[in-house]
């Protein structure tokens, strides 16, 4: 009889990531289970297929027979039960399979608060293959939409939902976007975007019900104002949680996430949790026991490779990144920028609201150690920023090498200048700036 | 309202280009006597046999349209050919291609108010081509709402996603190239419609070369309304979309027309060889030679041009500077062809294919050229018993023809924009090798943000997985690379960049993405 493979139940970016980094330093047989697609597909892309940017073969980021070819075999089913006694799972066909070690992978599932109709035809999250497909069966009958929840999904969906022409209402919660996340000038710059492109934000909006139609179909909402919104189709984008039901009656610890210590090991043997499913049980400094983002999964996947091939590697995430794309705004962050910032945090703040670019830079107040940087509408190098942050470097030298720093493509104009003669102003210096170095830009590349 | 302007526009479009279309099968052709000595005394036809056949057949006669006129003239070519090939009477022969040979006589004889009106019936199709796609392509100024990338729909379009009208442009495409390179003498009107810019710039009437320049420029022009429309948000597009234009324009058109003007070669100074194959072919170095010190200076330029220059070139900037800043098939690739740039197939199958072909075509060409230049310097006909000429000529239809044309842009609506670029044109070949082996080009992977999208990889128009270095946080450098910017452009993170840097380090590569410190 063969070995037992290790199986991932998963096959996101973070299931996957673990699979091909298992594959790359052994043999063992590896057996990846999802039931949502047999191949591995982009789910950031899913908004693009939508929006007839792409077809769905293009979020594929390997093509078919690359899975063969490595000796990754795929099963598209549904993972019932796991028995951590006697090492294996239940499908849903009934079939049993046995596992030399477990990866659970099984990301979200969109966030639902006990709304009063949340549960109609036309209400739904989109998170899945399936809540696209979903949403493409009713496109035709929609005319206008709400989402609910102001967050990325929410602001993609909403984009997805105006780019085919659909009228969208965005209940937002808080008083201004994603402000629990971004300070308040980059914030209000972003509901000034959202209303540009022709979004109807509702700020300090929550949702009180679904109304439903004769057809057990959404027909509109009411808000906690009162008011009615006429609409076919609601959006609920308020955050997602761990996709862990099937996990909660088995013997493996669990809280909102699966719980995992700082090697992903579960409280079972041989059985890891990574990605959006894995609950910290000790959060490291400054981030969060659930980080339900792309790049967390990547290297959590990256990491529980590495014990699964004879190095215990325990997570040890670098310094915080992220992206997204709010409509035409690209936005990206790199170290610790708080939403609310503390002294002594604080924030020096630069806007040019005509252009709808935004650079916000974070440091201590008193050594004026570099904190992080928050970009809108300019890219910057990500290894430049990690040097930084590893060196502590001070918030006078960022300002000196914002030359360095600055990826936007050629002959786009350059902000520099304008950036750091605000700062001179605000914090009376007078740094100057220096010219681009390719070697400084190398050498932060390679290093470690 | 800007709907129905559109639609307006795109009706107005399509009237004039059913004009266009339309006027192959007008006009009468009727040749007389007289014209008919001229064409005799300008071809030195000794023929008697094929005089006498035209005489009889073809002067004071009336043809309605030019197909069976065509085939009178080439039926009587044919005959008197076979009889003096069988004869040997080799003087006798008229060895110019048939429907070349009749375009020439056709260009005469043509009557009507087509011939009689020409500034009008320019009005009506190019006018009104021109006219109803700047009305189709300017409100999207609105249409396409505030600045950034618009790809909406494209998946969902049946012109950009191989639905019916997408093979209906195919079928169009090939058709307008099958005939301007196989059937000039079905395409007269066509020519005379240019007749009179022609004269205003070269003096000569406009052949059908001449027509096809002038449409391509057309075509780019009005297509660049729409780039500079679509990428307003991205000024790298905007440059390399006006640098594109201008070179096409003044380089590959106005310039060459001029310098007929003057008696001197007609030439490109920006078409370097070997996608200029025939620089070398005899007749144009005996041309060269010919018209003296202007010449020479043309046949140096040349040899510089492909030996230093675009290499050199090559080196600080990358391929770029000529595929997609210079080049007029690439030109044309990244105006008429954008909107089919994600149709590029982006398999591994479809990379090995790619490099087999594009390098296969590299070395015909040079060998072609060997063959070429061996034959002028011995003044032997044939090496290793091939003949010179049949290479020559194989070349010409198969690559010249067929693949550059034809194919080269008749398939923008099945495989992309660049099919030509990229499988088939020798020089991007060469240009490929020396960006990949030396220069300072590379795509820039921006640390660990890449997202597995795939927008980069979709919108490639040469097909290059870029995603698949990308998401590896791999810089990115690939032989077949034009550096037309737009995976930087579409890529809603920020992740890419083209730029030009140290050759050190060039194409990095982390054992992981950027992020992870896997302590």
């Amino acid at each position: 009889m063969n070995a037992p493979p290790i199986i991932v139940i998963g096959n996101g970016i973070a299931g996957i990531t673990a699979a091909r980094h298992i594959r790359k330093k052994s043999n063992k047989p590896i057996l990846i289970i999802s039931k949502e697609s047999t191949y591995f597909f982009s789910r950031t892309a899913l908004m693009y297929i939508y929006m007839g940017h792409m077809k769905w073969e293009h979020t594929k980021p390997y093509e078919n027979h690359f899975w063969k070819k490595n000796k990754l075999n795929l099963l598209k089913e549904t993972v019932t039960e796991i028995d951590p006694k006697e090492k294996t799972i239940s499908l849903s066909n009934e079939s049993i399979l046995s596992y030399d070690s477990l990866i659970l992978a099984t990301g979200s599932v969109p966030n639902k608060f006990g709304w009063p109709g949340e549960n109609l035809k036309g209400v739904q999250g989109l998170y899945s293959k399936q809540d696209l497909e979903s949403l493409e069966s009713l496109s035709n009958t929609i005319n206008h939409a709400v989402i609910v929840g102001g967050g990325l999904i929410g602001i993609e969906l909403a984009e997805m939902l105006h780019a085919r022409g659909k009228k969208v209402t965005f209940l937002v919660r808080e008083e201004s976007f994603w402000n629990n996340v971004l300070p308040k000038g980059a914030s209000e710059m972003i509901n000034l975007h959202i209303l540009s492109q022709g979004i109807d934000l509702r700020l300090k909006t929550n949702l009180s019900e679904i109304l439903e139609n004769e057809n057990g179909r959404a027909k509109a909402i009411r808000t906690d104002s009162g008011e009615i919104i006429e609409c076919q189709f609601v959006g609920l984008t308020a955050g997602v949680r761990p996709n862990i039901d099937f996990i909660k009656n088995t013997t493996i610890a669990s809280n909102r996430g699966v719980l995992v210590n700082k090697y992903l090991e579960t409280s079972e043997p041989n059985i890891y949790a990574i990605g959006d499913c894995a609950e910290q049980q000790e959060p490291l400094e400054n981030r969060r026991a659930i980080e339900a983002i792309w790049y967390t999964g990547r290297m959590m996947g990256e990491t529980v490779a590495q014990t699964l091939t004879g190095e215990k590697t325990a997570y040890h995430p670098g310094h915080w990144f992220n992206s997204a794309k709010f409509f035409d705004i690209e936005y990206q962050t790199y170290g610790v920028v708080s939403a609310h910032p503390q002294e002594p945090e604080i924030h020096f703040h630069w806007e040019d609201l005509e252009k709808e670019i935004a650079v916000t830079i974070a440091f201590h107040k008193d050594s004026n150690l570099f904190l992080g940087i928050n970009t809108f509408g300019i890219r910057m190098r990500h290894e430049i920023f990690n040097q930084m942050l590893n060196n502590e470097s001070t918030v006078f030298h960022v300002m000196e090498h914002l030359g360095d720093c600055n990826f936007d493509s050629e002959f786009f104009k350059s902000y520099e200048k304008e950036i750091l003669s605000k700062f001179n102003q605000d914090y009376n210096k007078e740094i100057k700036l220096k010219k681009k170095s390719w070697t400084r830009i190398f050498n932060s590349k390679i290093a470690k | 309202m800007t709907e129905t302007i559109q639609k307006l526009g795109l009706g107005i479009f399509l009237i004039g280009l059913t004009l266009f279309c339309a006027l192959v099968f007008l006009g009468d052709y009727e040749l007389s006597s007289k014209q008919f000595e001229k064409v005799i005394s300008d071809k030195g036809i000794k023929s008697k046999l094929f005089i006498e056949n035209i005489n009889t057949t073809i002067i004071d006669k009336k043809f309605s349209g030019p197909f069976k006129f065509s085939s009178t003239i080439i039926s009587a070519l044919e005959i008197s050919n076979a009889s003096h090939k069988k004869n040997k009477e080799w003087n006798k022969v008229i060895w110019d291609k048939p429907h070349n040979f009749s375009y020439q006589i056709a260009k005469e004889a043509g009557s009507g108010p087509i011939k009689e009106n020409k500034g009008l019936f320019w009005f009506l199709t190019f006018g009104l081509g021109i006219f109803g796609s700047l009305l189709y392509i300017i409100p999207n100024v609105i249409t396409l709402g505030p600045p950034g990338i618009k790809n909406n729909g494209i998946y969902f379009n049946s012109t950009t996603n191989k639905g019916y009208l997408g093979w209906f442009v195919f079928i169009f495409l090939v058709a307008f190239y099958v005939l301007l390179y196989f059937f000039p003498d079905y395409i007269i009107n066509w020519t005379y419609i240019v007749d009179p810019i022609s004269q205003s710039l070269s003096g000569n009437l406009a052949s059908q070369w001449f027509l096809y320049g002038f449409l391509y420029c057309t075509v780019m022009t009005v297509m660049a309304v729409r780039m500079y429309i679509k990428y307003r948000n991205n000024k790298y597009q905007i440059l390399r979309t006006t640098s594109v234009l201008f070179f096409q324009i003044v380089f590959a058109f106005l310039i060459p027309e001029i310098l007929v003007r003057f008696e001197k070669p007609w030439y490109d100074f920006k078409n370097a060889f070997p996608l200029d194959y025939d620089f070398f072919f005899s007749w144009n170095l005996n041309s060269l030679i010919e018209s003296g010190g202007f010449g020479l200076f043309i046949l140096v330029w040349g040899i510089v041009l492909t030996l230093v220059i675009v290499p050199v070139m090559v080196y600080f900037f990358g391929k770029r500077w000529y595929c997609s800043w210079v080049c007029g098939c690439g030109g044309l690739a990244e105006t008429l062809g954008d909107p089919f740039r994600h149709l590029s197939n982006k398999s591994i199958g479809a990379w090995k294919f790619e490099r087999w072909m594009v390098h296969g075509v590299l070395a015909f060409s040079l060998l072609m050229t060997g063959f070429t230049l061996y034959s002028y310097f011995s003044g032997s006909q044939a090496v290793l018993g091939i003949k010179t000429q049949a290479i020559q000529n194989i070349y010409g239809f198969l690559i010249g023809s067929i693949f550059a044309g034809v194919i080269g842009t008749g398939f923008y609506p099945i495989f992309g924009n660049r099919v030509w670029c990229r499988f088939g044109c020798p020089l991007a070949a060469y240009l490929g090798l020396v960006q990949r082996f030396k220069s300072r080009f590379r795509i820039t992977t921006n640390g660990g943000q890449c997202i597995s999208c795939g927008n980069c990889s979709t919108y490639c128009e040469m097909g290059i997985d870029v995603r698949a270095y990308a998401q590896k946080g791999q810089d990115i450098v690939r032989s077949s690379c034009v550096g037309c910017g737009v995976c930087s452009a579409v890529c809603p993170r920020g992740v890419l960049k083209l730029e030009n840097g140290p050759l050190e380090n060039r194409t990095f590569s982390p054992e992981f993405p950027l992020g992870n410190t896997l302590k």
